[in-house]
C-alpha cells in the first residue's frame, strides 16, 4: 500500500509538471519520458537478466524510423505507428537475442555496440526509405479539439501515460515465474537450468521485450523532434542510455526514471558548470555516483529511507521505501 | 483505506489548485517582439563546443568577443546585445532542445549563426512556425538560401557549397582536363552539395571521377578511405571534409606516399590547420593545395600585417578573447559574421521588430565588412538570399594561401539553383 501511495505521488507530480514548469522544461520532460521507457528496457534486460546491451540506441532509431516512415509514406496515424514500432523493434530484438545467446558479458556489449555504430550508416544507405542524410520531417503532433491546452502539453501527457502503461505491463510481466526465471538465470545460470528453466526462451524474450520498449521510446522521440536524421542516433546515445540506467539504479524500475533525468539533464548541468569540458564533469559525476552509490540513485534512496524508517516511526510518506511497489525492487542485489 | 482516499483527494485538490493558479502561463502575452527591451537585445546561438566538430566552437566565441566590443562602444541603437550560446555537440536532437530553451526560456529575439547542416535542418521548422528569425546559419548548404518561400525566417551567410565546388570543377576542366579524380567526402547533405557542384563545374568531364570515398563523423580516422582513392589510381584529390577529417586526409595521403593535385574545401582551410599538417607531415603534404577564400586571413602577415580590418580584429581578440589564438580563422569568421549581424540590427532601427530585422537582412548591401576578402560585397534581396557569392581561388605556397586571379562571383550559379 505504501508503494501505491508513492506511485500516486509520482503520478500527481507528473500531472502538474506542465502547470509549474516553463514550456521548454516541459519539452525536456517529454524526452525524460522517452528515456525512461528505453531505460526500463535496460532494467529488465541488464538489471534483471544480466545481459549488457550497448546498442539500445539502434532500437530507438528503428522505432523512430518505423513510425516516421509509415506516417510519411502511407499516412499511418501516430497512434498506430507506436505499437507498430514496438512490434517491429521487438521482432528484431528477438532475432538479435538469439544471436546474443552465444555471447556473454563484455562480448555481448561489444556486439551490440557494433549495432549502434552501424545504425547511422545503414540509415544513410537506404535513402529511398529513410530519406538518407536529409532525414525525414514529421508533422508536429496536434492536440485533439477537446484538450484544453497546447499541443506540446498533449504530447507530454500522452508520452507519460505511455510510461505508465509500459511500466505496468513490465511489472506484470516480471512478477512471478517469468521474473524469477530471469533473475535466476542472471545469478546462477547452472542452478537455474537444473531447475528446468530454459535459458534460450527467457533470455531471448528478455531481449525482445527490452528492444520493443526501446522502439516505443524511439517512436515518441521521433514525434517530439518532428525530424529524424541518422545523426540523431549517434553511437554515444546507446552509451548514455546505459550510463543513465546504471546511475539511476539498474536493479529498480524507479532507476529507469532517475536514469532518464540523468540522461536528459546531466549534460546540460555539466555544460553550465564548465562550458569547456562538459564530458569531464559528466565523467566525474559518474565516478562519484559509482563510488558512493554502487546500486545507483534508486538503490541509495532505498537504503536511506530504510535507515530513516528504522530511526523513527513510519508516519510520513517520505519515510517509506522508494521501490516497494515494484516487484523487482524487493530483490536485494547479491554477489554470489 | 480511509487514509488512502484522503491522500488521493489531497493530491487532486493540489492539482486543481495548481491549475487555477498557474493556468495563465499557457497564454504568454507579449506586447512587443520577445528579446527586445529598452536597453537590451537577446540573441541566441548554438555551436558544437563538444563532439566531432568542436573546432567550430571558436566561431561562437569570436561572435561573443565582437558583441562585447560593440557593447563597450555604445551598443546598437542604445541597446546592448546579450549573447546566449549553447552547446549542441553537432547533434540535431540536442539542437532542437537548445532552440526550445532559447525561444521559450531565454526569449531570444533571434537565433543567430546556429551551426551545421543537419542541425539547421532540424530546427528550421520550429523557428519558422514561431516566427523566430534564424539568421545567418553557419552552413553553406544551398537549401538555406533557396527555400525562402517555405521558410521565410531563415537565411545563410557564407558562400554556398555548390557554388564553391563549381569553381573547383571548372578549374579542373580548364587546367587539368585529363585528371583522374578521387573524392573524400562527409556522408551528409553538406558532402552531397559539394559533389553536385563539382559535377556541374566539371561538365562533360564528370566521368573522370574515378572513385568516391565517404566517411561518417563517428569514424575515428579516414586512412582506409584515402588508401582506396590512392589504390584507384587517382591523381586529383578532392577533400570535402570538416576540419578534423580534412587534417587527417592530408596527413594520411602524405604518410601513404601519395602526392596528388589536391583541392581542399574552404570550411577546413584555416591557416592554423595547414601549418599543423605541414609540421606533422612535411611541406610536401600541403604545398600546392588549392582552395577558395572569401575572408581575410589573420595568419598571413605578409599580406595583411597593415590591413586595417585585420588590425581591428586583432585588437578585439587581444582585449576580449586573450586566451584565443587570433590566427585561428574560426574566430575571424565569428567576428566577420557578427559584424554583418550588428550592421543589420542597426539598420532595422530603434523600433526593432523581428519583421524589421528580416527586412534589413534581405536588403543587404554591405560594402564595408572589414574582414571579408577585399572587394567582396555582402548583398541580398528578398528573392536572392545568398549573402556572400564572391570567392577567389588560392594556392598554398610555403607558409600561406596565395590568391590566384580575381574574385569570381558565383551569383549566377546560385541563382540557377533558385528554381
Amino acid at each position: 500500500m505504501r508503494g501505491n501511495a508513492l506511485v500516486a505521488l509520482a503520478v500527481i507530480v507528473i500531472a502538474i509538471v506542465p502547470f509549474v514548469l516553463p514550456s521548454f522544461l516541459v519539452f525536456d520532460m517529454i524526452f525524460v519520458a522517452e528515456f525512461a521507457i528505453a531505460g526500463l528496457g535496460l532494467v529488465v534486460l541488464t538489471g534483471m537478466n544480466g545481459q549488457i546491451s550497448l546498442g539500445h540506441g539502434a532500437f530507438l532509431a528503428l522505432g523512430g524510423y518505423v513510425l516516421a516512415v509509415v506516417a510519411h509514406f502511407w499516412g499511418v496515424p501516430y497512434a498506430l505507428g507506436v505499437p507498430l514500432a514496438a512490434v517491429l523493434s521487438g521482432v528484431v530484438g528477438l532475432l538479435i537475442g538469439l544471436v546474443a545467446l552465444r555471447l556473454e558479458g563484455a562480448y555481448l556489449a561489444l556486439a551490440t555496440f557494433a549495432l549502434a555504430v552501424a545504425m547511422p550508416t545503414l540509415l544513410k544507405h537506404f535513402k529511398s526509405i529513410t530519406g538518407g542524410f536529409n532525414g525525414l520531417t514529421l508533422d508536429p503532433v496536434g492536440a485533439p479539439a477537446w484538450f484544453p491546452s497546447t499541443a506540446q502539453n498533449w504530447l507530454y501527457y500522452v508520452t507519460w501515460f505511455s510510461v505508465g502503461v509500459v511500466f505496468l505491463l513490465s511489472a506484470l510481466l516480471v512478477r512471478g515465474r517469468f521474473g524469477r526465471a530471469l533473475r535466476a538465470l542472471r545469478d546462477n545460470p547452472i542452478a537455474a537450468v537444473s531447475f528446468g528453466i530454459n535459458p534460450y526462451v527467457y533470455k531471448t524474450l528478455a531481449f525482445g521485450w527490452s528492444a520493443a520498449l526501446a522502439g516505443v521510446a524511439g517512436a515518441f522521440f521521433a514525434m517530439s523532434n518532428a525530424y529524424l536524421s541518422p545523426d540523431s542516433f549517434q553511437a554515444t546515445l546507446s552509451i548514455q542510455l546505459l550510463v543513465g540506467a546504471v546511475i539511476g539504479g539498474i536493479m529498480s524500475f524507479w532507476g529507469a526514471i532517475f536514469g532518464a533525468l540523468i540522461v536528459q539533464f546531466l549534460p546540460l548541468v555539466a555544460q553550465k558548470i564548465n562550458n569547456g569540458a562538459p564530458s569531464v564533469v559528466y565523467g566525474v559525476v559518474l565516478i562519484l555516483v559509482m563510488l558512493f552509490l554502487p546500486d545507483g540513485i534508486a538503490g541509495g534512496l532505498h537504503r536511506a529511507f530504510a535507515r530513516l524508517r528504522n530511526a523513527s516511526p513510519p508516519l510520513a510518506l517520505e519515510s517509506e521505501p522508494v521501490s516497494s511497489s515494484v516487484p523487482i525492487a524487493t530483490h536485494q542485489p547479491t554477489r554470489e | 483505506m480511509v487514509r488512502k482516499v484522503t491522500r488521493t483527494a489531497i493530491g487532486l485538490i493540489a492539482a486543481a489548485f495548481a491549475f487555477t493558479v498557474t493556468g495563465a502561463t499557457f497564454a504568454p502575452a507579449f506586447a512587443a517582439d520577445p528579446g527586445v527591451s529598452d536597453n537590451e537585445i537577446i540573441l541566441g546561438g548554438d555551436h558544437p563546443f563538444s563532439g566531432p566538430a568542436s573546432a567550430y566552437g571558436n566561431i561562437g566565441k569570436g561572435i561573443g568577443a565582437y558583441f562585447d566590443y560593440v557593447n563597450d562602444h555604445g551598443g546598437v541603437n542604445g541597446r546592448k546585445i546579450k549573447w546566449i550560446d549553447l552547446d549542441d555537440g553537432y547533434s540535431p536532437p540536442l539542437a532542437v532542445q537548445d532552440v526550445h530553451q532559447l525561444v521559450e526560456q531565454d526569449h531570444v529575439f533571434a537565433v543567430f549563426d546556429s551551426l551545421g547542416t543537419e542541425v539547421n535542418t532540424a530546427i528550421r521548422p520550429y523557428l519558422n512556425q514561431n516566427g523566430v528569425p534564424q539568421v545567418f546559419v553557419a552552413t553553406g548548404a544551398s537549401k538555406f538560401g533557396r527555400d525562402y518561400k517555405q521558410f521565410p525566417w531563415t537565411i545563410g551567410w557564407q558562400p554556398d557549397y555548390q557554388a564553391e565546388a563549381i569553381i573547383y570543377g571548372e578549374d579542373i576542366a580548364r587546367e587539368h582536363p585529363h585528371a583522374k579524380i578521387g573524392i573524400l567526402y562527409q556522408n551528409d547533405d553538406y558532402g552531397a552539395d559539394l559533389i553536385t557542384g563539382l559535377k556541374r563545374g566539371l561538365g562533360k568531364h564528370t566521368n573522370q571521377i574515378v572513385k568516391m570515398a565517404s566517411y561518417e563523423t563517428s569514424d575515428p580516422d579516414v586512412n582506409a578511405q584515402v588508401a582506396s582513392l590512392k589504390a584507384a589510381g587517382c591523381d586529383t584529390y578532392m577533400i570535402f571534409a570538416t576540419p578534423k577529417f580534412a587534417i587527417q586526409g592530408m596527413i594520411s595521403a602524405a604518410k601513404q606516399g601519395w602526392h596528388p593535385l589536391t583541392y581542399l574545401n574552404n570550411v577546413s582551410n584555416v591557416v592554423t590547420y595547414m601549418r599543423l599538417v605541414q609540421k606533422v607531415a612535411g611541406p610536401s603534404a600541403v604545398n600546392g593545395i588549392i582552395t577558395t577564400i572569401y575572408l581575410k586571413d589573420p595568419g598571413n602577415d605578409a599580406r595583411y600585417a597593415n590591413d586595417p580590418g585585420i588590425k581591428f580584429y586583432k585588437e578585439i581578440m587581444a582585449k576580449y578573447l586573450p586566451s584565443g589564438d587570433p590566427t585561428d580563422g574560426n574566430y575571424l569568421y565569428g567576428v566577420a559574421i557578427a559584424y554583418t549581424m550588428v550592421d543589420c540590427l542597426k539598420r532595422a532601427g530603434r523600433d526593432l521588430t523581428r519583421a524589421k530585422l528580416m527586412d534589413a537582412v534581405t536588403h543587404l548591401d554591405e560594402t564595408n565588412n572589414p574582414l571579408v576578402y577585399p572587394g567582396t560585397v555582402v548583398r541580398t534581396t528578398p528573392t536572392f538570399r545568398f549573402p556572400i557569392t564572391q570567392l577567389i581561388t588560392a594556392r598554398w605556397l610555403g607558409t600561406d594561401w596565395s590568391p590566384m586571379g580575381v574574385l569570381t562571383d558565383t551569383r549566377s550559379s546560385s541563382m540557377s539553383d533558385a528554381k
